[in-house]
């Protein structure tokens, strides 16, 4: 009955290959990358016992073409195939061809893939295994009419929704018949346009809704098991940010429900490997079916934290027929697992995706730390690597687990602060902000968390005052430290060394410390700070090891660790920390007297100038030369990355001309 | 005795007061430090010593002679940076504008004179209206002595010029002919002519700021080496700056404790060169990768960006380098970068800096403008500076190194003691394409026939082995070992010496 794996080609790229490589390799089973032009030097490639090149850079002409993959298993020899997460992962035909082939894939049964992946269908078949759904029209929506007739029958607010949609496409809310009508409209041509399939359907619209979904895992001996949910709430744009396992919203009735759902849905359709089954609840623990994903999820890594259970190695096992060891009594829920997603993308330009070469990639160090959290980071690129156009872009998913919460919150805090990321663009500032904000460390998020904590974008985060003095203090020591080098140059009078004071003045954005340092006992700093505006002194220890090149920072400041990422300047140091960009200035008292003389420098108007976004490719341009535009008209549309297009429109009424 | 100290302590104050509380207020409201101020920012606290302070001028033209204040609008004497001692000046706008009178040039040549006997910089900081017209030809003079001085300092110890205000008309000479100029944004400028007499005789509408503000001097006429947005910030820069340079010819580069392994692999450095030899890369990225803590003062940074100049350590010690950026004319020579480079390598070589050159050049920039500005006798300066140089030479060639260009890059033949090539390199008369036209023009019309040359071009010519086999190349490196190569490289070249012919001096081709 079981045929046990050879080689494995995983017919996916970045950091999802490299995680399917380390459990293969684990488990004695050779593997086989793909690898498109763009891909060339990639990681999945340098980390496969071989790699196969099939094609140009875009996806549809590499790693979405099924023949160019068949040719590489045949060439290979593979006997088995991971799609991992995206291009042909949830795609039947695949998985029907593989069967064809003899070769084994790793994900559940075409049967399965076909029944989850129309949302009607799955719907259906959902109510039928006794799955709570959202209320709705169970059929098609024929005109905009109908759509009115149906969202009134709902009530609103509805969702229009694309029956082939996915990631926020072909998606509308209505909240009246007005936009009912028009969204149907919208929705369709929407759909249309990205899937060729302008199906539509409407179902009551939850607000206020957590996104919270089941791991199921299955075997082809009608075993199947959960293991526990995730929450992903924290979503932008319908693109999951952050996640966690277990939620901190559900009881243990509502999980022991959702769970028991799950698998009777996935025994519906005799599901036969890792699978997720996507739920929203409302604020009163009611929860409503909406997807089933029939593939390895992104976030699965927090799973595998609370479970300790791999769960590529369990895909693999019932791929090969081995029934399933593990009962529903063996599932554990252990500590607290949180994934940060690292997107290259730019927080402070409203999330723009960024491109280009990785100059500087140093995640934290994986593994247990010693205070018994742990951290992991799945990633597929590395330093030196480039961040291309022509994928998601996704950086790394760091995860952090603890005994409970607020642990792997405090671990996710300092992973955050030690990853070195330069070269492009990235968000780790802002996943660093939603740590430290105050709801998300209470649990009290919905998916429009982002949306209405952001509601103008993220302008980066206000410490406050109590961290800008610890930041102060740390900033002291490491530029005493600096000058007692540059102190040591040669060629200096022999008596006559530099005098380096031990009181420093330091500014961190509008905040005046004077910092006294002193040494103690066992290597340590006393730093005593007085603030401009209250005289009372604060005395905190301090101890480091930093060298004077080191680009992070590591202190304990009264026995408790903190990492700054910093950058010298002749006088202080650029410092990033807890999703906060500063410019610290030291000096000796005298030159900071000084300083206030200065005249302080505004940035000069560039209103006047057009520069694109990001590199794209320019689709339109709107205007001609000589025409007279006004303020905030679209001139020009930009394609980039798997973004949708977007306009770049005129900031101030111009009459410029074109450049060809 | 007490009543002579007390006259004493009197009159430093007097002195330190300068122009009076007025001036100083003024000066501070256009966002600039006094004379004083700034010295005391730019050396170590408590080591400024200063001399002449009651000096006065002798002029009795123009009512003068009823009006003295002491120090006659410059101070002077020396102090210590990072406890390293050096000789400055800085004229004081608080003191009849800072102009230069005939006493206060001979403070000047004083601290010059100082500085040459006893082997340390000078640095200067300019804030002067001009000659002391009150003075006519006496104040004229005194400039010519301080540029006597300039010139016989040049190569001696280093001469740094901070132009902190105006400095106008002959008073730029002085700046002109120290080693390096900085500027401060907004505050500063320089012009042989301003605009107001420009505007009578040429009919030309120009502000201060345009005719010789900062930008232009650091991004068009090249006459300063950077500019800084304030006071504070370019004494700051100059002080670090300082510590990359050595006290004088005889000196050698100062050396200070390093955190950085010279062995320090980085196997980012496999990949900065792209697989489309057409495509760009930041060169920066090598250079800061390479230095000791990644610490890089870029000389002339908005200037001919196709080649990149400044300082950084090894192992502690200042190395000069020079590299070529493909991100900007794809890293082409022209007659500016030519320029540019040939006096940076000029400097290293006064002063026994080892010079680290980084080569991607496809050539010179061809056109009419290049040769009409003279390319050929700008090129032939950073040959000449290259070839007369007798300091550590070590070339590391990452890309393209081709034609004339290539013999300018501090080639093996020119001089360069070890010679590196990636093996991305290709180094050749020229681009296969190019080469291919010219060797192969009967098949030009034959497509197939004409790839196949090209290819036949590129396996032949495009790597660096040709040259290996040469010997031009002394060895063919991994990219992620360069550091190593190269601080092992300087620090079997430390002791190098290499004997010249007898000459009065050469003939550079200026």
């Amino acid at each position: 009955m079981t045929k046990p794996i050879k080689k494995i080609l995983i017919a996916n790229r970045g950091e999802i290959a490299c995680r399917v490589i380390k459990t293969a390799r684990k488990m004695g089973i050779k593997t086989v990358a793909v690898y498109s032009d763009a891909d060339k030097n990639a990681l999945h490639v340098s980390m496969a016992d071989e790699a196969i090149h099939i094609g140009a850079s875009p996806a549809s002409e590499s790693y979405l073409v099924m023949d160019k993959i068949m040719d590489a298993i045949k060439q290979s020899g593979a006997d088995a195939v991971h799609p991992g997460y995206g291009f042909l992962s949830e795609n039947p035909v695949f998985a029907e061809k593989l069967k064809k082939a003899g070769v084994t894939f790793i994900g559940p049964n075409p049967h399965a893939i076909v029944s989850m992946g129309d949302k009607i269908t799955s719907k259906k078949l959902a109510q039928e295994a006794g799955v709570s759904c959202v209320p709705g029209h169970m059929g098609l929506i024929d005109d905009a009419e109908h759509a009115v007739k149906i969202s009134n029958q709902v009530g609103y607010p509805v969702m229009i929704k694309a029956s082939a949609g996915g990631g926020g496409k072909g998606m509308r809310i209505a909240y009246n018949d007005t936009e009912a009508r028009e969204g149907f409209q919208s929705s369709k041509n929407e759909a249309a346009n990205s899937f060729g399939d302008d199906r539509i359907f409407i179902e009551k619209f939850v607000e206020q809704p957590r996104h919270i979904e089941i791991q199921v895992l299955g075997d082809k001996h009608g075993n199947v098991i959960y293991l526990n949910e995730r929450e992903c709430s924290i979503q932008r744009r319908n693109q999951k940010v952050i996640e966690e396992a277990p939620s901190p919203f559900l009881t243990p009735q509502t999980r022991k429900a959702m769970g028991e759902q799950s698998v009777a849905l996935a025994k519906e359709v005799n599901y036969d490997s890792a699978g997720t089954v996507e739920f929203i609840v409302d604020q009163d623990q009611n929860f409503y079916f909406l997807e089933m994903n029939t593939r390895l999820q992104v976030e699965h890594p927090v799973t595998e934290m609370i479970t300790h259970i791999d769960l590529v190695e369990q895909m693999i096992r019932s791929a090969q027929g081995e029934e399933l060891k593990l009962k529903q009594e063996d599932v554990q829920m252990d500590g607290w697992a949180i994934e940060s997603r690292i997107y290259a993308e730019d927080p402070y330009r409203n999330f723009l995706p960024s491109i280009g070469r990785l100059r500087r990639y140093r995640p934290p160090a994986e593994g247990a730390r010693s205070d018994g959290t742990i951290v992991r980071n799945d990633t597929g690129v590395f330093e030196g690597g480039e961040i291309s156009m022509y994928y998601d872009p996704m950086i790394a998913k760091l995860c952090t687990w603890g005994e409970d919460r607020g642990e792997a919150i405090k671990a996710m805090k300092y992973a955050l602060d030690s990853f070195e990321l330069e070269g492009i663009g990235h968000n780790i500032p802002f996943c660093a902000a939603v740590m430290a904000h105050d709801r998300f460390e209470r649990g009290d998020i919905s998916t429009a968390f982002i949306a209405e904590e952001y509601p103008d974008g993220f302008l980066g985060v206000d410490l406050g005052k109590g961290h800008h003095r610890h930041i102060a203090a740390v900033c002291a020591i490491l530029h005493d430290i600096s000058a007692h080098r540059e102190a040591q140059i040669s060629g200096s009078l022999a008596n006559h060394r530099r005098h380096i004071p031990d009181v420093w003045a330091v500014q961190v954005k509008d905040d005046h410390f004077t910092v006294k340092l002193r040494d103690a006992q066992g290597g340590t700093i006393l730093a005593a700070i007085d603030e401009d505006s209250d005289k009372a002194t604060v005395e905190i220890e301090v101890m480091t090891r930093w060298h004077p090149g080191e680009r992070l920072a590591r202190v304990y400041i009264d026995n408790k660790p903190m990492v700054l990422k910093i950058k010298p300047r002749p006088e202080g140091f650029d410092v990033h920390y807890r999703g906060s960009d500063l410019k610290v200035a030291v000096r000796n008292p005298r030159a900071a007297q000084l300083a206030k003389l200065m005249p302080i420098k505004l940035a000069p108007d560039t209103s006047n100038l057009l520069l694109c976004p990001m590199p794209g490719v320019i689709v339109k341009v709107m205007v001609a030369e000589g025409d007279e535009v006004q303020d905030g008209q679209a001139l020009a549309v930009v394609e980039a990355m798997k973004m949708e297009r977007w306009k770049i429109r005129c900031a101030q009424r111009v009459n410029a001309s074109l450049p060809k | 005795m007490s009543n002579i100290q007390d006259k004493l302590d009197a009159r430093r104050a007097q002195a330190r007061i300068g122009g009076g509380q007025d001036r100083i207020d003024k000066q501070h409201a256009k966002g600039k430090l006094t004379a004083r101020e700034r010295l005391e920012l730019l050396l170590d606290p408590g080591s400024f010593e200063e001399f002449d302070m009651f000096v006065q001028h002798r002029a009795t033209d123009f009512g003068m002679e009823k009006s003295h204040i002491a120090g006659d609008g410059v101070v002077t004497g020396w102090g210590t940076i990072n406890g390293r001692k050096v000789f400055v000046f800085a004229q004081d706008f608080t003191v009849y504008g800072g102009s230069l009178s005939e006493t206060q040039a001979k403070k000047i040549c004083k601290i010059q004179d100082m500085a040459m006997r006893n082997g340390a910089p000078i640095i200067g900081l300019a804030d002067s209206g001009g000659a002391r017209i009150q003075e006519g030809v006496a104040s004229l003079a005194g400039y010519t002595d301080v540029f006597k001085n300039n010139i016989r300092a040049s190569g001696v110890v280093p001469q740094i010029s901070v132009i902190m205000g105006p400095s106008a008309g002959g008073a730029v000479y002085s700046p002109a002919l120290t080693d390096f100029i900085f500027m401060v944004r907004d505050s500063s400028y320089m012009f042989l002519t301003g605009p107001d007499v420009l505007k009578t005789v040429t009919n030309e509408i120009v502000t201060a700021e345009e005719l010789g503000g900062a930008k232009t001097h650091t991004t068009k006429s090249s006459v300063a080496d950077g500019a800084f947005d304030n006071d504070m910030e370019a004494i700051n820069q100059i002080r670090r700056l300082f510590d990359f340079l050595p006290l004088s010819n005889t000196s050698g580069s100062p050396e200070r404790p390093f955190f950085d392994a010279h062995d320090r692999m980085d196997t980012s450095l496999d990949t900065i060169v792209p697989d489309n030899p057409n495509l760009p890369y930041d060169i920066k990225e090598l250079v800061l990768k390479l230095a000791d803590e990644s610490d890089f003062f870029e000389i002339q940074p908005e200037f001919a960006k196709n080649i990149i100049t400044g300082f950084m350590r090894m192992e502690g010690k200042t190395v000069g380098v020079v590299a070529n950026q493909p991100l900007v004319l794809a890293g082409c020579l022209d007659s500016d970068a030519s320029r540019k480079a040939a006096r940076f390598v000029r400097f290293c070589d006064c002063f026994s800096i080892p010079i680290l050159t980084l080569v991607d050049v496809p050539g010179f920039l061809p056109g009419t403008s290049q040769e009409f500005g003279g390319v050929i006798k700008h090129g032939a300066k950073l040959l000449y500076a290259y070839g007369e140089a007798s300091v550590p030479l070590v070339t590391v060639i990452t890309r393209k190194a081709y034609g004339g260009a290539y013999c300018v890059m501090a080639p093996k033949h020119l001089g360069g003691d070890i010679n590196y090539a990636w093996p991305s390199a290709q180094i050749a008369v020229m681009g296969a394409k190019g080469a291919v036209e010219i060797l192969h023009r009967k098949d030009l019309s034959d497509a197939d026939k004409t790839a196949a040359h090209v290819a036949d071009y590129e396996e032949k010519f495009l790597s660096p082995f040709r040259a290996a086999e040469r010997g031009f190349i002394d060895e063919v490196i991994k990219p992620q070992s360069t550091r190593k190569r190269v601080a092992r490289a300087f620090a079997m070249l430390a002791e190098k010496e290499i004997a010249k012919p007898w000459k009065k001096h050469g003939n550079l081709p200026l």
